[in-house]
């Protein structure tokens, strides 16, 4: 097993964060969240068609690179520094995964080369109103009539629900959970985006009224393929956590080493120095926890898989919170500004710490899997 | 995640694991884990399976053959490690000489020296204790003040040094004094070598607060130690020092690490017995005290990997003792209180069980080594850059 990373995987760092910086720097951030319907077209194809980000990990078969999970985190760790707005987690970690894990191959052939090319915006909706992550969570329902499966019900909380050309719901039929695809111009669908307190990551509601939907693999038997994703995406999503953690603990650590207070510079007072030295030592823990369940992934280990996953969102959601806010105090009154970025970041990983499920939900899933 | 290097390593892992098997037996058996890096608990068994491990030829393996070493790799080193502490083997009483001492000759020592001290070493048959510390030379190493005269052909030297570990079973101390009196901080300081089994020796045990003699203060009057003991060069001593630190903050993580997993896994096994896993504030604390030793593990890997690689280590090889220590605390502290009444009581003469004493011995892992405080300091100017502190 490699646990390092290799000169290539450096160089795909280098890579994706120089572009990120020229493509998402901070005014295009906060375009980007005033704009509720908000996410650069032309951005998002270039990241297709320049490095390849959406097919990054899609196999070549159906359009994408084959990379693994290893290089696919180190995007997500550099989309999180970036706070990169836009519908990639939700395409990536939510969408492409789930076609990946669901039995269909006609599916996935159908389907993921578009999103490889930069051409389908896509997510999964899962949540109701309920707000849960798992399975008892998914109420709305599916039903087979002559002519094709019909969906009735509301998902909400839907990253970037309003923006996906493509949705992956989950339903219940008789048979069980399964997974249906929905175009965004479905008859019956009617979608609309939610005000939200971070505006960096979207949100939408989403209303079924017997829409017609395709179904994938087979009736009833989805909850472990969407158990899958969830695993994945939570270990994606605690990699961009701690790329969100890190540029926060950077602007900090500027900051300290330029504002004179008392004749000195505030970074060399231990009260600030040691909040600094405090936010790596949790960030490097949380890279530790991000990365296991990346190597997990690519080692495909199921087990491990489970328990990495809970672990990296229980621990990593805490650390990008705790972090971005320490961020803020560091800066003091200009750190509560709207004008200061150091907000966005706060925001962010609130809405992160909450995304797949708190880290409360996520400790108990890992307990679960460890046996205590 | 299992330590995996490959086709290469495993014969040796293999050969270790069966020779672990074949004679940690009997009275080594049954001080499976006793003992620890300030942990002096069944020296004279502990010194025998140190014996045992030498006959074996398992000391040293990645120390050169014509020392007395097996002339390995870092992979065998790690691997030895890594398997020795999952065998659960009593901690290497030896361990000041074989990871701190060893390792700052093999760097810097010179030709005779390393051919002098390193084979007692690894035979055993000479024991170190590292005299830095003194009672105004603490955390400010550089303040050190105990001075070493250049006489003829040796040196003498006069001083005290304090919270020497395993100080009183030292043959030998390795000492930073201050050899140009004239000098300030970290200029002026010499490493050197010194015999113990002399008049102007004078070590006495200091009792620790879990009852326990395990460092000492060490006098120094008139003590006498050769001019070709200065190990570098004089008035570079600093230097010297601060290689066996680099050293000593690298090393034990990996052995400790698993220590703390059994750890973990007992909490747990505890709080199920104790019906404690229903409560919810206890549940959330036992689930953070398994994410922290994965974590730590995970961590350690980290480095090992890009040692292994050949890359210089990341952040996380600095952040990760001071990331142990604490959570280590935690641990211990979780331990006793789910231990409750009954884990309160200890047996004749402060007799402390297992878990007792890694209780309270956690306390010093935030201390020695580099304080947590200074850790702190450490990570914030030398990896995020931030203004020094002020100094006179
Ligand atoms: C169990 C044990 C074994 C040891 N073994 C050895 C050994 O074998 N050989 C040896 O030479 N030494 C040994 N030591 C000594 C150890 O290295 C020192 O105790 C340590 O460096 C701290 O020094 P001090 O005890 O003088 O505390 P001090 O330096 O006086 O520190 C007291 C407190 O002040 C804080 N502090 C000090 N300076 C600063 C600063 N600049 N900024 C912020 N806070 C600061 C410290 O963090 C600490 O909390 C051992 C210590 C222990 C506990």
């Amino acid at each position: 097993m490699d646990l390092t990373f290799s000169e290539e995987q450096d160089e795909l760092r280098k890579v994706v964060r120089s572009f990120l910086a020229k493509h998402s720097d901070e005014a295009d951030v906060r375009r980007l969240a005033a704009d509720p319907h908000g996410y650069d077209g032309v951005v998002w194809r270039r990241m297709a068609t320049e490095l390849g980000l959406q097919g990054l990990a899609v196999p070549e078969e159906y359009g994408g690179f084959g990379f693994g999970y290893v290089d696919l985190g180190i995007v997500f760790e550099e989309a999180g520094r970036a706070l990169l707005g836009g519908p990639y987690f939700a395409t990536v970690a939510l969408a492409a995964e789930a076609l990946l894990r669901c039995d269909d191959a006609q599916a996935r052939r159908d389907l993921l080369p578009g999103i490889a090319a930069g051409e389908t915006v896509a997510t999964l909706a899962l949540t109701e109103e309920s707000g849960r992550w798992d399975e008892p969570g998914i109420r709305l329902t599916a039903h087979d009539r002559a002519g094709g499966w019909r969906l009735t019900g509301a998902k909400t909380y839907v990253p970037d629900g309003h923006l996906a050309d493509l949705l992956l719901v989950a339903a219940r039929t008789l048979g069980g959970i399964s997974l249906f695809a929905v175009e965004a111009d479905a008859p019956g669908l009617a979608r609309t985006p939610l005000p939200t307190l971070d505006q960096t990551r979207k949100q939408a509601r989403l209303e079924f009224t017997d829409t017609p939907a395709r179904l994938l693999g087979t009736e009833g038997t989805a909850w472990p393929a969407l158990e899958r994703t969830l695993a994945t995406a939570s270990v994606l999503l605690a990699a961009e956590q701690v790329g969100g953690a890190a540029a926060a603990l950077d602007a900090a650590v500027d900051y300290a080493g330029i504002r004179v207070q008392y004749g000195r510079p505030i970074g060399s007072f231990q009260g600030i120095k040691h909040k600094c030295a405090d936010m790596l030592v949790e960030i490097e823990s949380a890279r530790s926890a991000a990365y296991g369940g990346l190597w997990a992934l690519d080692a495909d280990d199921e087990a491990e898989i489970a328990i990495a996953a809970a672990l990296a969102q229980a621990f990593c959601s805490e650390t990008f919170t705790r972090v971005a806010a320490d961020n803020i105090q560091v800066h003091g009154g200009i750190g509560f500004t709207w004008e200061h970025p150091a907000h966005l970041y706060f925001k962010r990983a609130k809405s992160s710490e909450m995304l797949l499920g708190t880290p409360s939900y996520h400790r108990e899933l890992l307990a679960a899997r460890i046996g205590i | 995640m299992e330590v995996d290097f490959g086709p290469a390593v495993r014969d040796f892992r293999d050969e270790l694991r069966d020779w672990l098997a074949d004679h940690l037996v009997g009275e080594f058996a049954d001080h499976r884990g006793v003992g620890g890096p300030t942990d002096g608990a069944a020296w004279e068994v502990r010194l025998a399976w140190d014996r045992e491990l030498s006959a074996g030829n398992w000391l040293g393996v990645g120390w050169p053959r014509e020392y007395g070493g097996r002339g390995l790799g870092l992979l065998e080193e790690i691997v030895f490690e890594y398997e020795y502490a999952r065998a659960n083997a009593p901690y290497r009483a030896t361990v000041n000489a074989l990871d701190l001492l060893g390792p700052m000759l093999l760097k810097v020592g010179g030709e005779t020296q390393k051919k002098r001290f390193l084979p007692p070493i690894l035979a055993v048959e000479e024991l170190w204790g590292q005299g830095f510390s003194e009672p105004g030379a603490g955390s400010d190493l550089a303040s050190v003040r105990t001075r070493a005269d250049r006489d003829g052909d040796s040196w003498v030297v006069n001083g005290q040094k304090v919270w020497t570990s395993f100080g009183m079973h030292a043959d030998w101390l390795y000492v930073l004094t201050r050899t140009d009196p004239q000098s300030v901080r970290h200029k002026g300081l010499t490493m050197l070598l010194l015999p113990t089994d002399q008049p102007g020796v004078e070590i006495r045990p200091i009792r620790n607060l879990a009852g326990q003699d395990e460092f000492a203060e060490v006098f120094l009057s008139d003590a006498r130690t050769g001019a070709d003991m200065v190990v570098g060069e004089v008035g570079q001593g600093w230097r010297t020092a601060m290689a066996t630190l680099g050293i000593e903050r690298g090393t034990t993580l990996l052995p400790q690490q698993l220590t703390f997993e059994r750890e973990a896994e007992a909490v747990i096994d505890l709080a199920r017995d104790r019906g404690a896993l229903d409560d919810p504030m206890l549940r959330r604390r036992i689930v953070d005290a398994w994410i922290s030793v994965r974590i730590m593990r995970t961590t350690n890997l980290r480095t090992l990997a890009e040692l292994t690689a050949g890359r210089t280590p990341g952040a996380q090889a600095t952040t990760a003792k001071l990331y142990a220590s604490t959570r280590h605390q935690q641990l211990g502290q979780l331990a006793t209180e789910l231990a409750g009444p009954a884990g309160q009581v200890v047996g004749e003469d402060y007799g402390l069980d297992t878990r007792q004493r890694s209780f309270l011995l956690a306390l010093a892992e935030t201390i020695y080594g580099g304080s947590s405080e200074i850790q702190r300091n450490i990570i914030g100017e030398q990896l995020l850059g931030l203004p020094k502190e002020p100094r006179p």
